[in-house]
């Protein structure tokens, strides 16, 4: 940590290994491995990403390519979660539609996680005036529920991966940006601040300097839960055929066949499998933040 | 009390009118005008009429101008005009909204019944086997979205063991009509609170933690006072103020996801229509529903704010 909670840390710095003793025996990692069930979607987490990342090899088949003669398989030998109403083999649509929900999940969060540290930060710092209407836009935005505002504009700006993140990311500011204008409000305060400003630091230098990295961690644990809530809504979106649209594989829209009622009690590998992989994700990740919160919050000395 | 009551109401104004500028203006990001969506495109029209008539409704002028005569309509009550079948937005959303208010209130009702006794529970019973699994249920329940979770229960509870109906409101000629409400009621609800009952109950269980750590609760139980007095009068009161705010906050979330679980039970309320308003490009009536549920949230905040004051003195004092 910086200036301020160096300060205040120091009598523990002591009895941390040196950096030289590795990621494994630090007191993140000491922190982090308490939470058996994070250590689990941590590594589930790694093979979603390798298999995201290695989806074109990995894959059986072409997500897309649509076979008129195998329509609607049950599970076999050749597809082994069978085959959707267009022939296309359920598997390789698993393994291609994991890219989507992470890359929506990981964009939205960088987008939503930098507007609302920026306003969260400006209206922290400076207060007043440009507090209270920054304050006021956050409350407008934290009233309105947000799904049916991103169903709107998503239908009119057009349904597409990028819209969705891009949506996702702007409508999800206003968490971050109340969790950083508290933290911010109290750090202006510390003498660390009042020392930069009496030395003639610029503002900005100040802010984004000595403030932005001491509110580095709840922000890490915000946008990790973050991650989770946006793979959750792009999947709704895409399961209601308002979000990524089909032929692109998302584990949402491979869902939408299930509203209808023979689909779902006659088919269930077309719905259960790529339901258990949102959940699955989702669960991981949020076990995650919770271990992250755990380990990077300096307040909390066990 | 009462001045707190007025500034809270004052404090609601601008939120009020951002909530109609925001909506405004995230539904003229749609290409087009209402012209273009309400003249069928296989008819070809002269241009010059077509000019005149939007000049006739305004949409020549610009956008904060419409917006300020949008907004004096609607502070009247007239929302528009659905493109599709003409009728005015808010009668529409009138005859939908009981449905979603019936569907919502039950589902917070649940989540609230359900959520804050566990949370108790698993506070005072903290890292014992019933702490752990709750909380491994907790965090299921905030994971696993609820298009699936609806699914899951359709397939299981109402399909495989039938205990359920699938899907509707209930028939109104069935010989206990209120009996098969509720029978269908209980499905879309459950679903819906899941997620709600899960974050209840683990905020909960935090701010019980926290207050059975302060020093008050020491002092009660030197006094001698009886373990289940303790826990309600003060551990309880004390650790309510904070989740009053997180049930007043949780309140969007639940109108967004009656919009998917109303389509899956083919519940007839005001998320079914935006679901359709989106197919059908009807944005007047996807307005209105952002505008009423905004309004019902911001209005549901004001009581949880007043309920806080009610439970916190140090509020109403301030």
């Amino acid at each position: 940590m910086t200036h301020s909670t160096a300060a205040q840390a120091a009598p523990t710095l002591s009895m941390q290994p040196p950096p030289a003793a590795g990621f494994f025996r630090s007191r993140f990692w000491r922190r982090f491995s308490r939470h058996r069930l994070a250590v689990a979607g941590m590594l589930v987490m790694l093979v979603l990403t390798f298999s995201a990342i290695t989806a074109p090899w990995l894959a059986p088949y072409a997500p897309s390519a649509i076979n008129m003669r195998a329509i609607r398989n049950a599970p076999n030998a050749n597809h082994w979660l069978g085959t959707d109403g267009a022939g296309r083999d359920v598997l390789s649509r698993m393994i291609y539609a994991g890219r989507i929900s992470l890359s929506v999940g990981l964009v939205a969060a960088g987008i939503a996680l930098a507007l609302g540290a920026l306003l969260g930060l400006i209206s922290g710092y400076y207060s007043g005036n440009v507090d209270f209407w920054i304050m006021r836009f956050t409350d407008v935005m934290m009233t309105i529920p947000t799904l049916i505002i991103i169903i709107t504009v998503v239908a009119a700006v057009g349904p597409s991966v990028y819209n969705v993140m891009l949506v996702l990311g702007i409508f999800g500011w206003p968490g971050t940006c109340r969790l950083v204008r508290g933290e911010t409000l109290s750090l202006r305060e510390r003498d660390f601040t009042l020392a930069a400003q009496c030395l003639g630091v610029p503002t900005m230098r100040i802010v984004f300097r000595h403030i932005l990295p001491n509110v580095v961690a709840p922000i890490v644990v915000a946008g990790t839960f973050f991650v989770a809530g946006a793979i959750l809504t792009e999947a709704a979106l895409s399961f209601l055929g308002i979000g990524v649209q089909i032929p692109t594989a998302t584990w949402g829209n491979m869902l939408t066949d299930a509203q209808s009622l023979t689909t779902l009690e006659q088919m269930p590998w077309l719905w259960l499998p790529p339901g258990i992989m949102i959940t699955v994700t989702v669960l991981s990740i949020n076990f995650i933040g919770d271990a992250l919160r755990d380990a990077l919050d300096p307040r909390l000395t066990r | 009390m009462g001045k707190y009551i007025l500034r809270r109401l004052v404090i609601s104004i601008p939120v009020l009118l951002g909530i109609t500028l925001i909506t405004f203006f995230a539904y003229n990001l749609a290409p087009g005008d209402p012209i273009d969506a309400m003249i069928d495109p296989s008819v070809t029209m002269d241009p010059a009429d077509l000019s005149r008539l939007r000049e006739q409704l305004g949409l020549d002028r610009p956008i904060i101008v419409r917006y300020g005569i949008w907004l004096r309509e609607a502070v009247q009550g007239n929302l528009g005009y659905s493109y599709r079948s003409g009728e005015a937005v808010l009668d529409r959303i009138g005859r939908r909204l009981p449905a979603t208010l019936q569907l919502t209130v039950t589902a917070l009702v649940l989540a609230i019944g359900l959520g804050i006794p566990l949370g108790i529970i698993s506070a005072l019973k903290q890292y014992s086997r019933l702490d752990y699994a709750l909380t491994f249920f907790a965090f299921g329940g905030i994971s696993i979205p609820n298009f699936f979770l609806a699914l899951g229960a359709i397939y299981f509870l109402a399909l495989k063991l039938k205990l359920f109906p699938s899907h509707g409101m209930g028939d109104p000629d069935a010989d206990f009509f209120m009996a098969s409400r509720l029978h269908h009621l209980i499905l879309p609800a459950l679903v819906l609170g899941l997620d709600r009952v899960a974050g209840f109950l683990r905020y909960t269980r935090s701010s019980m933690l926290e207050v059975l750590g302060q020093d008050y609760m020491t002092t009660a139980k030197a006094k001698g006072l009886a373990g289940n007095i303790i826990v309600i009068r003060h551990g309880l009161r004390n650790a309510l103020i904070s989740i009053i705010t997180i049930v007043g906050l949780s309140l969007p979330a639940l109108f967004g996801g009656s919009v998917i679980v109303e389509t899956i039970f083919a519940w007839p309320g005001m998320g079914q229509m935006a679901i359709s308003a989106v197919t059908q490009r009807d944005y007047p009536v996807l307005m209105g529903v952002a505008l009423v549920s905004s309004v019902i949230v911001l209005l549901s905040n004001l009581l949880a704010d007043i309920a806080y004051a009610i439970v916190d003195p140090r509020i109403r004092y301030n």
